[in-house]
């Protein structure tokens, strides 16, 4: 196996290893402000990632915006096959934290250098949260 | 994490295999944010309807059920997706509504009071200084930790239903006293302050800007003292755009008898200081997009009204019609409405054509986006900030006006 192109450390984590596409947001994230909960697709207007869809991606999100709805929202979204593989913030709440534990979706708080300087949308990713990292493997096509 | 004797042998399973299950899932939330140990809360309240549970949810409540949960701290619910009395008018899906039934069979089988209400703080329970609870919809959780002084994070529904099983929660977070400590000051003695709007606005510009949940504004030049229906205009918003779960108003909340108190003992220097002013709230009633002008849709929900707002809202349109087009929605609690509609509040609202929904909140309503795309609405206009921001995953173009205005707005079905 090569060796990863980065790395960054991360605060606190939760849940299995993952690899997958990543989605690196500029704006916070709420599944109930800005999510369509029966497609995957952010549909808030004006959000920067409008239109894009979570479904299996590996999510980097500054914020943690409101709201107490992860904490069914996550389960739920899971259940219909349009979760992401993981969550990643810089700075989240208790109710993302909550929400996915209860789905087991891999989640992470806190970077040692912010994913928008690293690492673009469509890099492929790996989440390890034993060991408190993000590798980056492959830079998108 | 510490655990007591009773603590691990609920881990063992000698309390049953749902007191198990609740009190492992509460140690790795714990574990996550590095808690040292659970404690007691006293009370509890759960987020739980089918628009958010979903099937899953659903599932899981009737499988914990099942396993023979049972709340052992008094536990109520926070506003649900369906009032049935108005399911059909708002072609809301039938099977849906049957599911929003089994789901609170479900909780009531499980000894919670299924009460359906986002101001359980006005209406039902106010915790003491330093109580611990366990409070979900982060409006009910910044109210209890800034006004009452209590004790709680954001516990979302699956995490204040574990808390009601085993009767503990981790201890992170607000629990601790070094996340109570102010972190900024804002600077509100330019500020008229005269309508819930205002104090939804200043929300808005002080949690948008600093948008983290261990953020603590500290609230200092206030002209008068605030009323509880301003300081939940302010706290929802605040935890809505900043998702923030506590503020301070020196003078006014129980751990902010000075500023320097506010900070737990002196104020850092350097700590930032903001003023937010008139000028700065007419900004945010202008910022907003019009569009064509859409003003067939009015809400007075997110947080549910008080008996106060519902008494000023009956005066507002009394005499007056809602415009042909307009829909005007109001939601509030069973006791709230039921005390409004003795005091012959609800009559002139009804008469004026105001839809009045009990037990839900308008944002969360089952079938919103198809209710939206039927209805033709494109713009939402409503005195709460807190809804104006929360309800975008629906579509709408969301407009904060003042409340005397959004009555004008909704009985002349013209916007400005």
């Amino acid at each position: 196996m090569s060796a990863p192109l980065h790395v960054i450390r991360l605060d606190r984590a939760f849940g299995p290893v993952v690899e997958g596409e990543a989605l690196v947001s500029e704006e916070g994230f709420s599944p109930r402000y800005d999510l369509d909960r029966w497609s995957g697709l952010i549909t808030k207007p004006g959000h920067r990632l409008e239109g894009m869809s979570i479904k299996d991606r590996i999510c980097f999100f500054p914020t943690a915006k409101g709201g107490i709805a992860a904490g069914w929202a996550f389960n739920d979204i899971r259940a219909k096959g349009i979760a992401p593989r993981a969550f990643c913030f810089g700075v989240t709440n208790p109710v993302m934290v909550q929400g996915a534990i209860l789905a087991g979706i891999p989640i992470t708080e806190g970077w040692s250098e912010d994913p928008r300087a690293v690492l673009r949308t469509g890099d492929w990713v790996r989440v390890d949260p034993a060991r408190r990292e993000v590798e980056l493997l492959r830079r998108a096509p | 994490m510490e655990l007591s004797a009773r603590e691990r042998r609920m881990l063992d399973g000698a309390e049953g295999e749902a007191v198990r299950r609740a009190l492992a899932y509460q140690v790795e939330v714990g574990r996550f944010f590095g808690a040292r140990r659970l404690v007691p809360v006293t009370n509890a309240h759960m987020m739980g309807d089918i628009e958010v549970l979903g099937d899953a949810g659903l599932g899981f409540l009737r499988e914990m059920q099942a396993l023979g949960a049972r709340a052992r701290i008094p536990i109520t619910t926070n506003a649900r997706c369906v009032d049935f009395a108005w399911a059909d008018r708002l072609g809301q899906d039938p099977g849906e509504c049957a599911k929003e039934r089994q789901v609170i069979a479900t909780l009531q089988a499980m000894d919670i009071l299924t009460t359906d209400t986002c101001i359980n703080y006005q209406t039902l329970y106010q915790p003491h200084l330093g109580e611990r609870v366990a409070w979900g919809d982060t409006g009910t959780c910044i109210y209890a930790n800034s006004v009452f002084g209590a004790r709680t994070n954001f516990e979302s529904g699956p995490a204040a239903l574990a808390a009601a099983i085993t009767g503990r929660t981790p201890e992170y977070g607000f629990h601790l006293e070094a996340h109570r400590r102010g972190s900024f000051l804002v600077d509100l003695s330019g500020a008229t302050l005269g309508d819930l709007a205002d104090w939804g606005a200043v929300g808005r510009i002080v949690g948008e800007s600093h948008q983290s949940y261990y953020a603590v504004p500290v609230f200092i030049g206030l002209r008068r003292p605030p009323l509880a229906d301003e300081l939940k205009h302010l706290g929802c918003a605040l935890a809505s755009y900043g998702s923030m779960g506590m503020f301070h108003m020196v003078g006014v909340t129980p751990e902010a008898p000075s500023v320097e108190a506010a900070f737990g003992g002196a104020v850092p220097e350097g700590a930032e200081r903001m003023a937010v002013d008139d000028a700065a709230i007419e900004a945010v009633y202008r910022g907003y997009d019009l569009g064509e002008g859409d003003a067939r849709l009015v809400v007075f929900s997110g947080p549910q009204l008080s008996l106060f707002e519902i008494k000023h809202l009956s005066a507002l349109f009394a005499g007056r019609r809602v415009a042909r087009g307009t829909s005007v929605f109001v939601t509030s609690s069973n006791g709230v409405l039921s005390a409004a509609r003795k005091l012959g509040y609800l009559a002139p609202l009804e008469e004026a054509g105001v839809a009045v929904l009990e037990g839900v909140c308008f944002y969360i309503l089952q079938n919103l986006s198809p209710m939206r795309e039927r209805e033709g609405w494109r713009n939402m206009v409503s005195n709460s900030a807190k809804i104006v921001n929360i309800i975008g995953a629906h579509r709408f173009r969301t407009i904060l006006r003042r409340t005397a205005d959004c009555v004008e707005i909704a009985c002349t079905g013209a916007l400005r």
